[in-house]
């Protein structure tokens, strides 16, 4: 079986600086992989060549068998990838609901069905209480929130996440962690960048770790946190997988 | 306001206008209500690209001039009703509007206000040296049929005000269904963050596209109504930045992105320039250009969101930023 996606030898370059270099990699269906380096390592640059934001220098992506690189970013969304930004990109002049009333839309041309599919995905990470209210007044963790519920709402098979855990408090953390699995347990593969890696070690199948652009580590969080290589790049000393 | 406030409120205001011409008879006062009323669906037709999709355009006199051109032309040279030249006019804005868009939105910001003057200019640059079209000199409608079939009212200006109101009410109309309509929030989606809203699918040249194509129409209507009042169009009245300027200053005054605000920033302006042609005397248009550009300059500056944020925040209290908070 072919997996949902599959990274080949992607290399992205602006000008002289290779942001990304001979970057291989697979996401199998319903699959949370976790990608993780130091920063500038190239971890959103592989987000925007996968979402179509950047085209390749160099390299494949194929998404369920079809080759997506070079696409533009509304043809990839449409094939079912989506995700969210570093730098939160909420709609400020809508509310709640039509945010993600707009990435309902994809797939429900309808607004009445759109709107109920959105109200859907806001029950779904909570925040439907704050339906109503304008998105700007959200919190720095509900806006991520937000755009991780609009991203769902765009019914895909793959939601790249950018650093959706940073700067939240321990609590929220926790909570966008167990968001994160019930995503995956839904069917939706999920590949999740990210610093803070107590939260994203646990519930990761497989861990992806980039250094100045080239992976240099793929395989399961335990051996990801033992490995030498690993620890000099990134981890540090004082880091262990939990019961490692 | 609550829906039916609301609705009462609006029912009032169309009898108010219905109403205004019997009240008040003076010829020169009923005039400029019919310029407020034109300027008014001229600045809700800029506000469908303009306010609700962000891409300032200051080159729409370029669709309203062909709306007059088209309709008059028909009419002297095949003899067709303005009604019918209307529609055409609306069509063939429509598709001049997707040809100069193509290539325009690919510039971001004020790049692209400026290539719209670019296109204003250009347009009628041409139209100034094409004889066929009457060059420089202009086109005269001939005063053949006179009455509704035929567009032309000589007696009283009166029909050019129903006329003009119906029009409006059109134009408010389509406005109101596009932003409820999958269309209307892309185009916000767009205004406010494109990358995100292309991550979610959606296609930023064909959503701006279809919104200049309707906006163009509607803006060609209005010029057909123009040169059936006045019954004379040259590149100057009906071409000009100046004009293109005046539709998006009605809309920025308003309110941009809001469904009345073009209707209470035509009513402003148009009461603005009957002052400053009193004290100024004449109309010169170098006067209506400065007033045109103090008043950007305040906006911008003071008020971004207009006179409706002035009305929707004082009257409606902190939730009127979301007239239509459900969809
Ligand atoms: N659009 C761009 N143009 C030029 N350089 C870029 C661009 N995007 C990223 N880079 C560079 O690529 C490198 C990787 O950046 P990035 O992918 O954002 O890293 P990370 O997300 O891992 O912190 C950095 O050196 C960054 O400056
Ligand atoms: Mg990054």
């Amino acid at each position: 079986m072919t997996p949902l996606l599959e990274v080949e030898r992607l290399t992205k370059r602006f000008g002289g600086l290779t942001a990304n270099e001979d970057v291989s990699f697979t996401v199998g269906e319903g699959e949370i992989a976790g990608l993780i380096g130091p920063n500038g390592a190239g971890k959103t640059t592989v987000f925007n060549s996968l979402a179509g934001f950047f085209a390749p220098s160099a390299g494949s992506i194929r998404f369920r068998g079809e080759e997506i690189a070079g696409l533009p970013p509304e043809a990839v969304a449409a094939r079912g990838v989506a995700r969210t930004f570093q730098i939160v990109r909420i709609f400020k002049g809508m509310t709640v609901l039509e945010n993600v009333l707009v990435g309902a839309l994809l797939r429900h041309r309808a607004v009445p069905d759109a709107v109920a599919r959105a109200r859907e995905a806001l029950r779904f990470t909570g925040l439907e209480r704050r339906a109503a209210d304008p998105a700007g007044r959200l919190t720095v963790a509900e806006q991520k929130r937000l755009e991780v519920t609009r991203a769902l709402a765009t019914e895909p098979r793959l939601l790249l996440l950018d650093e959706v855990m940073a700067g939240l408090t321990a609590a929220e953390v926790q909570d966008a962690v167990e968001m994160v699995r019930r995503i995956r347990d839904r069917g939706i593969a999920c590949v999740v960048v990210e610093h803070v890696m107590e939260g994203i070690m646990p519930i990761a199948d497989r861990m992806l770790v980039l250094e100045r652009g080239r992976l240099i580590a793929d395989g399961p969080p335990r051996a990801i946190a033992n490995d030498p290589a690993v620890i000099a790049a990134y981890l540090g000393e004082e880091y262990r997988a939990p019961g490692a | 306001m609550s829906r039916r406030a609301g609705t009462a409120a609006l029912l009032a205001a169309l009898l108010l206008a219905a109403l205004f011409p019997l009240a008040v008879a003076r010829p020169a006062w009923q005039n400029t209500a019919i310029l407020m009323l034109m300027a008014a669906q001229l600045g809700v037709a800029w506000n469908i690209l303009g306010g609700y999709a962000g891409q300032v355009s200051l080159g729409h006199a370029a669709f309203f001039g062909t709306g007059a051109y088209v309709s008059s032309l028909l009419s002297m040279r095949l003899g067709l009703s303005p009604w019918l030249g209307m529609l055409a006019g609306a069509l063939v804005a429509s598709a001049f509007a997707v040809v100069v868009g193509w290539p325009c939105f690919r510039l971001k910001g004020h790049y692209f206000a400026m290539a719209t003057i670019a296109v204003v200019e250009i347009v009628q640059a041409v139209v100034n040296g094409w004889e066929r079209l009457g060059g420089a000199v202009g086109l005269y409608l001939p005063l053949a049929e006179t009455g509704f079939g035929g567009f032309v009212f000589n007696r009283s200006k009166l029909p050019y005000y129903y006329i003009a109101l119906a029009l409006l009410v059109l134009t408010l109309a389509v406005n109101w269904l596009v932003a409820r309509s999958r269309t209307g929030y892309y185009l916000r989606a767009i205004k406010d963050e494109p990358d995100a809203a292309r991550s979610l699918g959606v296609s930023l040249t064909r959503y701006k596209l279809q919104a200049i194509a309707l906006s163009a129409a509607l803006a060609a209507m209005g010029g057909t109504l123009y040169a059936q009042k006045e019954l004379f169009i040259d590149p100057g009245s009906t071409l000009s930045t100046s004009l293109s300027i005046k539709m998006s200053l009605v809309a920025i005054l308003g309110g941009v992105g809001t469904l009345f605000g073009p209707v209470i920033g035509a009513a402003v302006l148009t009461a603005v320039e009957e002052g400053s042609r009193v004290i100024f005397g004449g109309t010169g248009r170098g006067t209506d250009l400065v007033v045109y550009g103090l008043l950007i300059v305040l906006f911008a500056v003071y008020q971004p969101a207009g006179i409706m944020g002035w009305i929707t925040g004082r009257w409606l209290g902190p939730r009127a930023e979301r007239p239509e908070e459900e969809p």
